[in-house]
């Protein structure tokens, strides 16, 4: 079988499984609690996986995740209040009208983030270490306070009427294909290159790799990968508020990518899990939860400090694994492979 | 020109709160390079550590230490003429919550930093932002999450100056504590041999291990001094402006950090430098330009510093070894 | 596969942790969610006071028709998400029977659409932004709304202060504050007064030196401060030291026996609009008053005032209701007639917005309030004013 035939049906495969597993939601035939967490894990789930592509994957420190993720959301709300609803409309109203819809806001927000992401990569990734961590906090912060002026998304009372949509398919398709993208990108040559920079940065330059460009370009991936997940989030309640999107919400995801442990999909996938249903688990505790929860990730820094999965070694044996059953989920992930070993020593110039 | 002279005090009383949390950032990361996120938080607690004391020296502890409990209320720096009974409590005050963070600093190092030092800096940091979380949290429940109103420890008044300014007292007090304060660091960082020892952990940690100096001792007063200092400028900041609450932390210290980064974070003059730059350039955009965009304004200078000086102001650029 | 074995564990566990609340038939749940901790826990933590305070006294006199009520208090830490998150596990898990909440508009907007999927009715006690009880007919809100609260002030201060000339501090970052400013800037200009100087700061902010000493500049008559009073305190106490004299006018946010505490003498002779007095001498209000002082030990501000109201209301309408489901709960609410709260008398207009008083007060020397007058806003600047003298809306769509 041609490998782009198994590749479709994998794909196939996949949106099926979603589609029915959305079915099952739509039926209401789980508690709506349960399918809301479930569905904020999966917008989670798509921020952490990109953040680890900029921070676990290529060693830069970036900490204005949330900056990308309001950049995403507020350009989708925007575009979806303001056309997205009445092209949906005009298509009829009816499913295949949101379909087109939310692909483009979806586009549109991914879009917007991944220029704000060369907009702040191209002059600051030449910074290095804690000064590029400053400078992507000072970006976020920066954003917010834009958030609260401009009136056409309603400033600091923030933007509501954004239509609702509480699809449990649509949120997953975004996160699955966030993981099988970083995936991908992670197993090609592009990825060796990122990896080479994290490892070495000064004798991946010596190599022959452009680092700053490779910098850039995976600043941009993960940005407009964050943006993809704002768009998630201002179409899940409908609401965004400037709020969210301050500085603290960027420690969290990259406490997530941190706690499952860096440059491991599969831990992001697991922190960004974790991360989003301890609060929640500890709701028993009333006003003692959110001490608890500073202190469990205090304990768990201190007994786990290369995270739920290891690090770097953990990583390679998860490779492994992963090459073992995905063949599965990620699609293209044996081929990548295969083509990543195969350019191993090429110059990715 | 007498509302510039105005707004420049107010930059300089601003900016001075800033240099001594700033501070504390600098020192830490100079013999760490850990970004210490708890720190604001550390600042909060020893505004909080102020409210408690004052009220509790304000009654009966002032008996105890011989002083006079109505001149703490009633008379004043400057105001009722005499200097001592107010002024005397807000520094016992302020000594008092200096000492009681630097031992809540101390404990912090010793039981969530030090276990994770020999660990990557991402996982130091996490710990810190849990620390941080920590005490924001910690606070809501012991202090309680609503704001607290700081008693006045001596009456404020403004003091009138040349050109139509005015400048309160409360201002005077801060900055002539914060310089003060500043000095002493300075004669501890540069004059005595535990700050050589400082120095010499911030230049190279594995050298100086060898060269015999007790590495965990000098972190451990590190954190000791940067906390003292936070302390003092949580009380600082209350007497001037009195309310507090456990989320007092969070913005402060975030602006004292860029502050720190600003001077070139590791550099201890660069601190105070990049403090007052931050509190004026704030009160003149708040003044003269639009206050909704004052963060950003501050933000945006230090990424275009940092752009162009990417050690900020004073900060040595480290030639990378190959 | 250990370590995803762990993790899988891991997981359950918390799952597990987020336990089911069994849902008894005999009794009346309510969820409460507010923000008992962060940037706003101070309202929060005041109205579920209010809260926690009449459920007790309902409960103490047999419950609603025999059954007690039972409370399932939330903390949302001032965050929208989670605000909704809680609003989802009330009217899903838990089964509330209605929900109260929340103090800040942008929380009860996130969550309200949550209540209205679930016919769920949800009562807001001070979420002052028009926008949240647009979100269906089962969000109704118990206070007034922030167009009816600024045109208010900005009469009050053209009509009875005659001041023709104004500046305005507003918290660029709050969502109430800045609604405020809007109406206030329009009736002001509409009863031929100048907004002369414009200045803002932000939620939490210490000095407003530099905005002081620019707004002195301007000369105003009054100087409107639309914000919350921690803020406000600060910013009167900075302004009299700057040499600044007017009064200053703002809203309910200004309510709080901490206002004083902390701007002292700086306070006398501003105004604010507010819900109530607490130094009203109506018996309902004395009552509440002081048992809430010998429950609490401090004075009800206006935020445990109207939650205390908006409980009651609630409860009220849960007795008329024909049974415990959502709808008939929601008939029993709109059609709440002239409940006597200690926050004046409330009806629900067709916006189910309560149509109620509004006082604006004086702060006298010693931090005690008068009634300077009770404000009717001219003009159609109000929704809430046109039906305010109309019958009763009867439950109807």
């Amino acid at each position: 079988m041609p490998r782009y035939l198994r590749n479709l049906i994998i794909a196939l495969i996949v949106i099926g499984v979603l589609y029915g597993l959305d079915f099952v939601f739509q039926a209401g035939l789980i508690n709506p609690y349960y399918s809301r967490i479930l569905m904020l894990c999966g917008i989670s789930i798509t921020l952490a996986v990109s953040l680890n592509l900029i921070n676990g994957f290529t060693g830069q420190f970036s900490i204005g995740h949330a900056g990308f993720m309001a950049v995403g959301a507020y350009s989708s709300a925007y575009f979806s209040v303001n056309y997205g609803v009445n092209l949906a409309n005009s298509l009829g109203g009816g499913k295949l009208g949101w379909v087109v819809a939310l692909t483009l806001a979806t586009i549109v927000g991914a879009i917007m983030a991944g220029i704000a992401g060369l907009a702040v990569g191209i002059p600051s990734l030449r910074l290095k270490g804690d000064y590029l961590a400053i400078v992507t906090l000072g970006f976020g912060q920066i954003i917010v306070v834009f958030l609260n002026n401009i009136e056409a998304v309603g400033g600091a009372r923030g933007y509501s009427g954004i239509p609702i949509v509480k699809s449990f398919f649509w949120i997953f398709l975004i996160a699955v294909l966030t993981i099988v993208i970083v995936y991908n990108i992670v197993n090609s040559a592009f990825g060796r290159a990122l990896i080479s920079i994290r490892e070495d940065e000064l004798a991946a330059e010596a190599m022959g790799v452009n680092t700053t460009r490779y910098k850039v370009m995976a600043f941009v991936i993960s940005s407009a990968m964050a943006g993809a997940g704002g768009v998630l989030l201002a179409h899940f309640d409908g609401y965004l508020n400037p709020k969210s999107f301050e500085f603290i919400k960027s420690f969290e995801i990259l406490i997530m990518i941190i706690l499952g442990g860096l440059g491991s999909i599969v831990g992001s996938v697991l922190g960004a899990i974790v991360l989003t249903i301890l609060p929640e688990g500890l709701r028993g505790f009333a006003e003692y939860r959110m001490v608890i929860y500073s202190l469990l990730l205090i304990i768990l820094m201190i007994t786990r400090p290369q995270g739920l999965l290891g690090s770097s070694a953990a990583f390679s044996g998860l490779r492994k694994r992963f090459k073992r059953f995905t063949e599965g989920p990620s699609g293209t992930a044996g081929s990548a492979t295969q083509s990543g070993t195969s350019v191993g020593g090429e110059n990715p110039r | 020109m007498s509302t510039f002279l105005q707004q420049l005090i107010n930059g300089i009383s601003l900016g001075a709160i800033y240099s001594l949390i700033a501070l504390g950032y600098t020192m830490v990361y100079g013999v760490l390079k850990l970004i210490n996120f708890a720190h604001g938080d550390v600042y909060m607690v020893g505004a909080f550590m102020g409210y408690y004391l004052a009220n509790g020296l304000g009654t009966r502890g002032a008996q105890a230490l011989g002083l006079n409990p109505e001149g703490l209320i009633g008379r004043g720096l400057l105001g009722g003429g005499t200097l001592e009974p107010s002024l005397i409590t807000a520094l016992v005050v302020m000594l008092l919550a200096m000492a009681i963070c630097a031992a809540i600093g101390v404990v912090i190092e010793r039981l969530a930093y030090r276990p994770v030092r020999k660990y990557s800096r991402l996982t130091a940091l996490i710990t810190a932002i849990g620390v941080s979380l920590l005490l924001e949290n910690g606070g809501q429940v012991v202090f309680g999450a609503e704001p607290k109103f700081f008693p006045e420890l001596f009456t404020k008044r403004n003091i009138d100056l040349v050109g139509g300014a005015s400048i309160n007292s409360a201002d005077v007090v801060v900055l002539i504590i914060a310089l003060a304060l500043m000095v002493v660091l300075q004669l501890i960082v540069y004059r005595t041999k535990t700050g050589r020892a400082m120095r010499a952990v911030s230049f190279n940690l594995v050298s100086a291990k060898l060269m015999g100096i007790n590495t965990d001792r000098i972190i451990a007063f590190t954190f000791a001094l940067g906390s003292a200092l936070a302390a003092a400028a949580g009380v600082l900041v209350a007497i001037r402006i009195p309310r507090i609450d456990p989320l007092m932390g969070i913005l402060v210290g975030l602006k004292a950090f860029v502050a720190a980064v600003l001077g070139g974070i590791g550099n201890i003059p660069g601190a105070v430098l990049g403090g007052l730059l931050i509190g004026i350039t704030e009160t003149m955009v708040v003044g003269y330009l639009s206050p909704t965009y004052k963060d950003a304004v501050a933000f945006a200078i230090l990424i275009l510093i940092l752009l162009f000086r990417p050690s900020g102001l004073l900060g040595t650029v480290a030639q990378e070894k190959v | 596969m250990k370590r995803i074995l762990i993790a899988s564990f891991v997981i359950a566990c918390l799952l597990s942790a987020c336990n089911p609340q069994a849902g008894g038939g005999d009794k009346v749940r309510i969820g409460v969610f507010m923000s008992t901790t962060g940037s706003t826990a101070n309202f929060g933590i005041s109205s579920v006071n209010g809260i926690k305070m009449a459920a007790d006294e309902i409960n103490a006199a047999g419950g609603i028709n025999g059954k007690q009520v039972e409370l399932l208090v939330q903390d949302d830490r001032s965050d929208a998400s989670e605000a909704a998150t809680i609003v989802t596990k009330f009217v899903t898990q838990d089964q509330v029977h209605a929900v109260i909440g929340e103090v800040a508009s942008s929380r009860s907007i996130a969550a309200a659409p949550i209540a209205q999927n679930a016919k769920i009715p949800m009562l807001t006690p001070s979420s002052t932004n028009p926008e949240v009880t647009k979100k269906g007919d089962f969000i109704f809100r118990s206070c007034f709304i922030d167009p009816y609260q600024g045109a208010a002030i900005a009469q009050f201060a053209a009509k009875t202060l005659g001041a023709k000339n104004a500046a305005i501090m507003v918290d660029r970052k709050n969502d109430y504050s800045t609604g405020l400013e809007k109406v206030i800037n329009e009736t002001f200009a509409k009863f031929g007064g100048k907004i002369v100087a414009t200045q803002s700061y932000q939620e939490g902010d210490q000095d407003f030196n530099a905005q002081l000493t620019s707004l002195k500049g301007a000369n105003p008559e009054v100087i409107f401060v639309p914000g919350y009073y921690n803020d406000v305190g600060l910013i009167a106490k900075q302004a009299r030291d700057k040499g600044i004299t007017v009064p200053l006018i703002g809203g309910d946010g200004w309510d709080s026996e901490q206002l004083y505490k902390i701007g002292g003498t700086a306070l006398n002779g501003s105004y604010f609009t507010n819900h109530y007095s607490p130094f009203d001498t109506d018996p309902r209000v004395v009552k509440f008053v002081n048992d809430y002082k010998t429950r609490y030990n401090s004075t009800p501000d206006a935020l445990a005032a109207t939650a205390y109201d908006a409980a009651n209301i609630m409860f009220d309408a849960i007795k008329r209701s024909k049974s415990l489901s959502g709808t008939d709960i929601r008939d029993a609410l709109q059609a709440t007639n002239a409940f006597p709260g200690v926050t004046g008398t409330v009806t629900f207009n067709q916006q189910r917005d309560a149509v109620k008083p509004i006082v604006m007060i004086e702060i006298k020397p010693g931090g005690t309030y008068a009634v300077k007058e009770r404000v009717n806003v001219e003009g159609a600047a109000a929704p809430s004013t046109a039906s305010a003298a109309a019958p009763p809306v009867k439950a109807a769509n």
